[in-house]
């Protein structure tokens, strides 16, 4: 029970005019101190929308409507806004997609970065900035001391989300929430920032969830994957099992749409069809109009996710005997 | 920023030669300048001789050079009514429509942006859907209406306002100004709500528009997730951004206020340039009207370079690379 | 019989049919434009034939009060005319008067807006600067100033002869500039769009692409515009009549009526102001509301200010 995060059942529905449409379906996990998860999926698998409801901040109509959310043994999904707001920025941080479009244009650099620790600190501005300083060499900016001064445009994209790294890191949170933080970078600087990333949280010890569609990048960041498909979590287990040895059906898909470095000129496996929206899931396995190997009973009922006889990850799919042959299938290949 | 605020410098400098251009054409058109100096009795053959002797014979574009330089030396013309420079006549009513725009864009900015910026954070809720029902309601309600409504309810019922006139003014410097004296405030009182009426509701829905956009932004976003106070978030990350759009619509706005004055002037009989204009009008005339057309569209370049530039300033991005 | 289908199942008629303020918006606007055509019909006096008015009649109260006239329902006017037919009369010039100016100016509009628009460059810079100018001096300082020239050009007398056309070409000329803008801008959307590559790859002539092609991609902007330029165009318009630039007060508009009423206010004759002033605020109102219902509803993008 010394989980740093616990989400359980957690539940996240929109309030249209129609009705409520469900985002996120009893979605679980939990992360240890200084461990790192990657939530993997297409884009509105619900990856960023569980995210962003683990510091209840998800954009209007979004609610959550069932689940709770345990941060070191509290509960945020009952906490007033003035105590999640100790909690935002503080304790738990996030790091967004966009760095063009996540630091104020017209406030600078420095401000943006002591009001944060203002926020949550009683210091005074001198002391806020040098903390700033100290976070701007961790992220390798170059003189911060003059960067202190400028507005976010006079600085490249790489260097802006080195700022928002640096901005996350600012009050030593316990949890970094990472949001796609390379997707909308040059693939030169993706990886560079990811490392920067990966090497501050291991020397502070911070907890890390990585939101991405790139099951390369996490593979190389993180320690625990969740697989996400129309609000749910399909599969879950430690990163080497659902890399070397996928069980859902999904994921192997996911697994077979990775260029494969040593078969240049392969063909590249697509999963066909696409995600469906959240106004018409389907009934039974939301998976299952996209599935090789569903059964009669995909039709009807959803899959639980359940531990898999014989390993270590967990998955959500009635064809698990079927999965394995497709699986052992694949490796003779 | 240099080059910028020369660039639009030049720019103000060609529109107000067009307005000259617009105001000489009119004057060669329809006024008779012999008639503005020695009035109608006098025989025809002074007549020519007087036109002969101010060039009015002369080709187009020399009288339009003439015209233009006299101008920059504040020479518009003689007024036919007045028997006085236009300039002179102009100038001397400036001080009550000015003191009038003040007071009114005074009360435009106070209400606006607390309730603009209400309405961005509460769309929903009831005070909220009375502002925006009350604005457009406002909007539908001409000045001249409303002015005549406020007289109605608040001199001629009510007793508790004059109706009419600037009442007393102090004179500082060659400015008379109604700000000094209790009596000139509260004849000030009707005229400024009225014509305030007309732009508030706009700057409301400006206000509330910008801002709800600027609320949906990444960067707000993110200001929440750093656990910001929600007064920081709104009052200076979410308004600071709203300001900027604000300023360049709003500016001009406000000098657009003048336009409305001669509305506002004609009801409560506010000796201004609204009011003299109008009344050029009655009397053909027509130096002085186009006096006050040049002397207003200066009026109004002005504010709308002031604008431009100020938004220069504001705007970090415009302020370093000197572009838009 | 297809397309009256097509529209009773469109998103269109659905919006309207929930929206409440649209509907009432709606009616009240059809049955004053009703009112207004059918007033020669159904007005009870004829405030046009001077021989059926008696000065003695002047500033009657309406009817319900203490000295009230049957005869004149909302009471009579300065000059003993029936006050609710000459409303009506008002009311029909003003929408004339609005409908003729807002159709001027998207002609100019539209013109300028596709030209500036389709050809770019300099053409456009130059053209816009001129509407970006005439803007920021406010359409009702531009009409203010084009009546009053045009009024000392032609003399009192002339101009309320020719008053009518005379305000259509002033209001017209005045704000075409809000239709140029936004013309211009769904132009440059539509101008790079595939079906537009695709109509100049198979040869059509540029002339034909503007006016067959993308004009009708620029049509639900121009909708909503004109609502609001309506309204726009009737408020310059009483604006004028206020200031007496427009219409006489022998066939007075709702603003010469409500101008003539307002020397009067003073000695107690609040009726001759308030009733066209009621009429006016209603009419504008109502087309404001639909206006903004329509923008909602059709959501094209706009030219900001």
């Amino acid at each position: 029970m010394d989980h740093l995060l616990e989400v359980k059942d957690l539940e996240v529905k929109f309030a249209l005019r129609m009705g409520d449409l469900t985002a996120i379906n009893g979605v679980s996990f939990t992360l240890d101190r200084s461990e790192r998860l990657g939530l993997v999926g297409e884009s509105g698998a619900g990856k960023s929308v569980t995210g962003f409801s683990i510091i209840n901040l998800i954009s209007k109509p979004g609610y959550i409507s069932g689940g709770s959310v345990i941060f070191e043994g509290r509960d945020l999904t009952r906490l007033t806004n003035e105590g999640m707001r100790h909690i935002r920025g503080n304790l738990i941080s996030m790091i967004f997609q966009d760095p063009m479009m996540t630091l104020n244009p017209v406030l600078t650099i420095g401000t943006q970065m002591v009001e944060t620790l203002q926020a949550h600190m009683d210091i005074s501005r001198k002391e806020a900035e040098d903390i700033s300083l100290e976070k701007l060499r961790k992220v390798h900016i170059p003189s911060p001391e003059k960067r202190l001064q400028q507005y976010p445009h006079e600085f490249s994209g790489g260097m802006r989300q080195r700022i928002v790294v640096a901005i996350a890191l600012l009050t030593d949170p316990a949890l970094v929430i990472a949001d796609e933080p390379t997707t909308a970078l040059d693939v030169t600087i993706q990886a560079e920032i990811m490392e920067l990333l990966l090497e501050l949280c291991e020397s502070e010890g911070t907890g890390l969830i990585l939101i991405t569609h790139d099951l390369a990048v996490v593979s190389q960041v993180t320690q625990k994957i969740a697989v996400m498909y129309a609000g749910k979590i399909v599969e879950a287990g430690q990163t080497e099992d659902i890399i070397d040895n996928p069980r859902h059906p999904y994921t192997q898909g996911l697994i077979k749409a990775i260029p494969d470095g040593r078969n240049p000129g392969a063909r590249l496996n697509q999963i066909p069809g696409t995600m469906p929206s959240l106004i018409d899931i389907p009934p039974g396995c939301s998976f299952h109009p996209r599935c090789m190997i569903r059964g009669d009973i995909c039709r009807h009922e959803s899959p639980a996710l359940k531990n898999i006889h014989g390993y270590r990850s967990m998955a959500a799919c009635h064809m698990l005997d079927t999965a394995e042959k497709q699986a052992g299938a694949n490796v003779t290949k | 920023m240099f080059a910028f605020a020369v660039r639009r410098i030049t720019q103000a400098i060609i529109v107000m030669l067009v307005i000259g251009l617009l105001g000489f054409s009119i004057k060669q058109k329809i006024g008779d300048p012999v008639r503005d100096i020695v009035g109608v009795s006098v025989s025809v053959a002074e007549r020519d001789a007087l036109r002969e002797e101010l060039g009015l014979n002369d080709p187009f574009l020399a009288q339009y050079v003439r015209f233009i330089k006299n101008a920059v030396h504040g020479d518009l013309g003689m007024s036919f009514f007045f028997k006085r420079p236009t300039l002179e006549v102009i100038l001397s009513k400036a001080p009550a429509t000015l003191e009038l725009v003040f007071a009114s864009s005074l009360i435009i900015i106070l209400l606006s942006i607390p309730l603009g910026i209400y309405t961005a954070i509460n769309p929903r809720n009831l005070p909220s859907r009375i502002i925006m029902g009350g604005s457009i309601v406002g909007v539908s309600i001409p000045v001249f209406l409303t002015a005549i409504i406020l007289i109605y309810i608040f001199a001629v019922e009510l007793h508790w306002l004059p109706s009419y006139g600037r009442g007393e003014t102090v004179n500082v410097w060659g400015w008379e100004s109604g700000f000094l004296t209790l009596d000139g405030l509260k004849h000030l009182i009707l005229p400024s709500i009225a014509l305030s009426s007309i732009m508030l509701p706009l700057f409301i829905r400006l206000i509330r528009s910008e801002m709800m956009e600027t609320l949906e932004t990444e960067y707000v976003k993110f200001a929440w997730a750093k656990g910001l106070s929600r007064r920081r978030i709104w009052f200076l990350h979410a308004f600071k951004n709203t300001l900027l759009p604000v300023i360049t619509v709003g500016g001009v706005q406000l000098g657009i206020l003048i336009a409305y004055t001669i509305l506002t002037e004609t009801v409560f009989q506010w000796q201004g340039m609204g009011f003299m204009f109008l009344e050029a009008v009655e009397r053909s005339d027509t130096s002085l009207l186009v006096a006050y057309i040049i002397v207003v569209g200066a009026l109004f370049v002005v504010v709308n370079t002031i604008v431009d530039l100020i938004y220069g300033l504001v705007n970090p991005t415009i302020r370093i690379t000197g572009r838009k | 019989m297809k397309q009256w289908k097509r529209f009773k199942n469109s998103y269109f008629l659905h919006s309207f049919k929930r929206d409440r303020v649209a509907i009432v918006s709606f009616v009240v606007l059809l049955t004053l434009i009703l009112l207004s055509i059918l007033a020669p019909v159904i007005a009870p006096h004829n405030p046009y034939d001077t021989t059926t008015i008696d000065i003695m009649n002047a500033e009657m109260p309406p009817s319900w009060m203490e000295d009230g006239n049957p005869d004149f329902v909302l009471g009579t006017d300065i000059q003993g005319r029936d006050l609710l037919s000459t409303m009506l009369y008002g009311l029909r010039l003003s929408v004339m008067i609005g409908c003729g100016a807002v159709f001027l100016q998207a002609i100019i509009g539209i013109f300028i807006g596709m030209i500036s628009g389709y050809a770019g460059g300099k053409v456009d810079a130059f053209l816009m600067r001129i509407a970006d100018v005439q803007l920021s001096f406010s359409t009702l300082m531009v009409a203010i100033m084009i009546s009053a020239i045009f009024q000392v050009a032609f003399g009192v007398g002339r101009y309320e002869q020719l008053a009518v056309p005379l305000l259509v070409l002033i209001i017209g000329l005045a704000e075409w500039p809000q239709y140029a803008r936004t013309v211009r801008a769904s132009v440059l959307g539509e101008k790079n769009k595939e079906y537009v590559e695709a109509a100049r790859v198979i040869g059509l002539s540029s002339k034909r692409i503007r006016w067959r092609h993308i004009l009708p991609n620029t049509m639900s902007p121009v909708l909503v515009i004109s609502t609001i330029q309506v309204a726009n165009a009737v408020m310059s318009e009483a604006a004028l009549s206020f200031l007496g630039l427009g219409m006489p007060v022998t066939k007075p508009s709702l603003g010469s009526l409500i101008n003539s009423g307002f020397e009067y206010i003073f000695s107690g004759s609040w009726w001759i102001t308030l009733f066209p002033g009621i009429l006016l605020v209603v009419f504008v109102l109502v087309i404001n509301l639909l206006g903004d219902w329509l923008r909602d509803v059709l959501n094209p993008k706009l030219y900001k200010g």
